[in-house]
């Protein structure tokens, strides 16, 4: 049984809230890169080249990328070979992101009451845990902004809907998020599990690298989004979206969830393996 | 594409009739930051006949809720949010002498409608870029609701401010085919 301290786990969660919102990943920011060396009309190539400096002066002066620095939301792989000591493991994760926060000049953002809507602040964020085998602890904050995540959308499909269904409500979703989301988009698709867990899996997606060459629906849905040219900000373009990831889970026989999260350019994430 | 204009803040009524949806303009001088919830309070005042907390005559707010200030520095990340969320806000704001606005994506057709009848603007600002958009901010100074935090009203003084006219004041939309997003 290894032991983890909840000081080490808060620390490193103040790191990861700083790093993730300040500097942009590094896939992502190669996906802006090719965008903007394939874009060829004027106004879009002018956004994309704004967007790529402002990664750079975030980067440099410690800046939040985007003044939204998101509902954090993070995800934890834990060993089940480890034993947490010295206090609550939720806590330390919120303590960590309010320090982080503060320390990292990031927006408070958080309502305490969802329907009194009362003074921002800083936590809770929202906290997946997976139990694994093995001894190591991974920890991954990904802010969200809410922009875009207000443009997800869930489709509870009939069993026996056909794929052509399920891509055309995954286009659709990028039409009615159209330009107020930060375009070029990221897309993270859920298909299958639960209601809840469609959703779960479309968040998660979104940690996985893009740019590389996924599924073929992935590349189908890519090719046929940018064909959409909602470009960035909107304003046309052949950049709508930079990359199309999806994971499955095995679902019921009555059923077929769907869920889309969709991802402004200002993708965020950092992960430390403890 | 136009080449790019440049503004000095307040907006002149000869100023924002020259201008075109799609134009590139910089902006020069005093803008206020209001979001969802300064909207809402702002509203409840006029409907109120109370005594606003800054005088939107002539004024351009923009639509941000910025991170805060590292010492020494003005302001903090500060991009556009989405514009949309204040649609229902507008009209009696635009009734109330509010000139423009700022912030990111479409508007409704009633937002559109009130523009043209009240001869506003409504202005892009580059979407995801706040560090950028923090460089052009000069001075920033807390004016109302600072029980709102970020989403209270600031009081900014910008140079140069990069935007684009989304909406012009003859209710030109740069977002052509709604239908189509």
């Amino acid at each position: 049984m290894r032991d983890i301290s909840v000081n080490l786990i808060t620390t490193t969660v103040v790191a990861l809230s700083i790093q993730a919102n300040t500097d942009l990943r590094e896939d992502v920011l190669g996906e802006l890169k090719k965008a903007y060396r394939k874009e060829s009309e004027k106004r879009p190539k002018q956004i994309l080249r704004e967007l790529l400096k402002n990664a750079e002066i975030a980067a440099e002066r410690q800046l939040a990328v985007c003044q939204d620095t998101g509902m954090p939301v993070v995800f934890v792989e834990l060993g089940q070979d480890i034993h947490i000591s010295g206090g609550d493991f939720n806590e330390a994760i919120n303590r960590g992101i309010t320090l982080g926060y503060v320390k990292g000049y990031l927006r408070a953002s958080i309502v305490n009451d969802p329907l009194k809507r009362n003074k921002p602040g800083y936590s809770p964020a929202v906290i997946h845990i997976d139990i694994v085998k093995g001894n190591r602890l991974m920890i991954t904050v990904s802010p969200k902004g809410f922009g875009c995540e207000n443009k997800s959308q869930l489709m509870m499909f009939k069993p026996t809907a056909g794929i052509s269904d399920i891509k055309n409500f995954i286009i659709e979703a990028i039409k009615s998020a159209g330009p107020d989301a930060c375009p070029p988009y990221v897309l993270g698709v859920g298909i299958g599990g639960t209601a809840d867990y469609a959703c779960l899996l479309a968040k998660k997606a979104l940690l996985r690298p893009i740019g590389r060459k996924g599924s073929k629906l992935e590349g189908e849905l890519l090719t046929r989004i940018n064909r959409l040219k909602i470009g960035p900000m909107g304003l046309g373009g052949k950049a709508t979206c930079l990359g199309v990831n999806i994971e499955t889970y095995p679902t019921h026989i009555a059923g077929l969830p769907v869920c889309v999260n969709i991802s402004c350019h200002a993708l965020r994430s950092a992960t430390k393996t403890l | 594409m136009n080449k790019t204009k440049k503004i000095k803040l307040p907006l002149k009524k000869s100023e924002i009739e020259k201008l075109a949806a799609g134009d590139e303009v910089l902006l020069s001088g005093v803008i206020y930051t209001a979001r969802d919830q300064a909207h809402k309070r702002l509203s409840e005042a006029i409907k109120d006949n109370k005594t606003l907390p800054v005088n939107l005559k002539g004024a351009l707010i923009y639509y941000c809720g910025p991170t805060p200030a590292r010492e020494g520095e003005v302001i903090g990340s500060c991009g556009p949010t989405t514009s949309s969320r204040m649609d229902s806000f507008v009209p009696l704001l635009l009734k109330a002498g509010l000139k423009g606005m700022i912030g990111k994506g479409m508007r409704s057709e009633e937002v559109r409608q009130v523009i043209k009848r009240h001869k506003a603007v409504y202005f892009l600002a580059y979407s995801g870029c706040g560090a950028l958009l923090s460089t052009f901010v000069k001075k920033a100074e807390l004016v109302a609701y600072p029980d709102l935090g970020t989403e209270a009203i600031y009081k900014l003084a910008v140079q140069e401010f990069p935007v684009i006219v989304g909406i012009d004041a003859y209710g030109n939309d740069l977002y052509p085919v709604r239908d189509n997003c």
